[in-house]
């Protein structure tokens, strides 16, 4: 750890990384909370993996390929929320078709363009090291879109997310507002695939948040102790993954997955022995 | 003298869920300040009466108007209390939190009246004597703490109707009184339509009985005998008359 923060003062793209990590941390702690909450984990999933047919023919026509991953994840996003309002039985039969389909048309684009394997590995993986300092102006304005829309609309995501059917009696637009935040969600995996690629995103997106479930009983404080934990991982994630000469992005999720066990056991045996002692009053 | 406008009008419905018809020819009439009791069997069309009331569902022939408008329209005029909520109890959110949602609306996209719907649900919690589970988290409540609950998030937006769908049925007998006796002073501002399995228990509260096993019996409460419960539960049935220790 000494030997990262030294090069950390010394090295620009280490900086770029850990600034890289910090503002997509913003989008898993804020989104991830209601992913977690609303339960569409797999919805997410698909909509990330739907992402490399994006960045495939993106990187194919020589556009910048985090503008295809975008338009790729808000397409994806759209057609899933729609099904799923429409045509709800057919809703996880579209997600897995989608995520294959569009994982197949990125290969076949990325098939086709020179220098195929070195970017097929970091968009599957991610690499946080080498992300451009330009593209953090990218990832700082698409943070601000997310708090902007999520300040706003509060209590409308709020009211979608814990129920749907209320909502709708109360007049409030669901269909929108639904399709809305899975347009959050796709641009918050954007963000994260930047950091672990797109195979890993949905461990980022969902773990901080459902730690902070465990302790923190409003959606609010998920979000602000999911963006924290979310921060502490890409940090720790990238300085223990430095001296060792490991891939930041799979040692990030490593340490969020062991301390989500690690969490979801303690919550247990807390939440068992406070039932044992109200039984016992 | 004018008539006045019927809180809900129900003319010639019919309703199918792809082949299988829920109901059919239903008419009824509720007049504003009305307390009626709609009772049956099980998949007898009681909840998706319901739904078409609130504009959830759509009716394939016949009219429904609900407080003069379309029941989507009037909709925001209508508190509801569903039998089974559409939420995961373990959704983190205060109690407090649950009722102020409550307050929101389509028209008011835009406007952030925070503190003011705080203050609508503490009152709504004060009406239905929960105000004590304002700071409560929703997923530590029992059955009967959480239907007071929901009674108040359909009472905040100050509606002119209540419609409750089986709002005793999951829980103990001495609250379910206090519930129907809650019910009953809301009553003297409101129209309220509750669904209910259990006849003889609110027959004790409500003005009007219609009994819904696909087509629609109406009926004054005095008038339910053994030949109509028959009727709507199809077979032979034993009334038992008693009394109830919560009807005063």
């Amino acid at each position: 750890m000494t030997d990262f923060l030294t090069a950390l003062i010394a090295h620009s793209f280490l900086q770029t990384a850990l600034l890289a990590g910090l503002l997509a941390s913003v989008g898993c702690g804020v989104i991830g909370t209601f992913v977690v909450v609303k339960r569409i984990t797999f919805m997410a999933g698909g909509i990330a993996h739907a992402v490399l047919g994006g960045m495939g023919a993106a990187l194919y026509y020589g556009i910048d390929p985090l503008l295809g991953a975008l338009a790729a994840a808000i397409l994806a996003a759209l057609i899933i929320g729609t099904v799923r309002l429409k045509w709800q039985a057919q809703e996880d039969t579209l997600i897995g078709a989608l995520w294959a389909v569009g994982m197949a048309i990125g290969i076949l684009f990325i098939a086709k363009t020179p220098g195929y394997a070195t970017d097929l590995m970091s968009f599957l993986f991610g690499n946080i090291l080498l992300v451009p300092p330009r593209e953090l102006w990218l990832m700082a304005g698409l943070d601000g879109i997310l708090l902007l829309t999520v300040g706003v609309f509060y209590r409308q995501f709020l009211l979608v997310t814990f129920d749907e059917e209320f909502a709708r009696l109360r007049g409030v637009p669901v269909t929108f507002f639904y399709l809305l935040l899975l347009c959050l969600v796709a641009i918050t995996v954007v963000l994260l695939i930047q950091v672990v690629g797109l195979i890993l995103v949905i461990a980022l997106l969902t773990l901080p948040a459902a730690i902070a479930g465990h302790y923190v009983h409003s959606l609010a404080g998920m979000m602000g102790v999911a963006t924290l934990l979310g921060g502490a991982f890409t940090t720790l994630g990238l300085g223990l993954s430095y001296a060792p000469d490991l891939p930041a992005g799979p040692t990030m999720i490593l340490l969020a997955g062991g301390i989500y066990i690690a969490s979801a056991l303690l919550s247990h045996f807390i939440t068992h022995r406070q039932a044992r002692r109200q039984a016992t009053i | 003298m004018m008539t006045p406008t019927p809180a809900v009008l129900i003319e010639n419905l019919n309703f199918s869920y792809g082949a299988a018809r829920v109901l059919e020819q239903i008419n009824l009439s509720i007049m504003p300040g009305e307390f009626i009791g709609l009772v049956g069997p099980n998949a007898g069309g009681k909840s998706t009466l319901l739904k078409l009331i609130l504009g959830l569902l759509e009716p394939q022939t016949g009219r429904i108007e609900v407080l003069g408008q379309t029941p989507r329209r009037a909709a925001r005029r209508v508190g509801y209390v569903p039998q089974f909520p559409n939420f995961a109890r373990d959704f983190p959110i205060s109690v407090v939190e649950v009722v102020a949602l409550g307050c929101l609306s389509g028209s008011a996209i835009w406007s952030q009246r925070r503190a003011a719907d705080r203050a609508a649900a503490q009152q709504a919690l004060a009406e239905v004597e929960a105000l004590d589970l304002a700071t409560r988290r929703l997923g530590t409540l029992s059955g009967g703490q959480l239907q007071r609950v929901l009674l108040a998030r359909a009472l905040v937006s100050a509606p002119e109707m209540l419609i409750l769908d089986e709002p005793t049925a999951n829980i103990d007998q001495r609250v379910e009184g206090e519930i129907f006796n809650l019910l009953a002073t809301l009553n003297q501002r409101l129209t309220i339509i509750v669904v209910s399995h259990d006849i003889a228990f609110i027959s004790a509260y409500v003005s009007r009985v219609a009994c819904l096993n696909r087509t629609l019996l109406d009926h004054d409460t005095a008038a339910v005998d053994d030949h109509i419960m028959s009727q709507l539960y199809g077979g032979h049935i034993r009334r038992i008359t008693h009394r109830h220790p919560h009807h005063d």
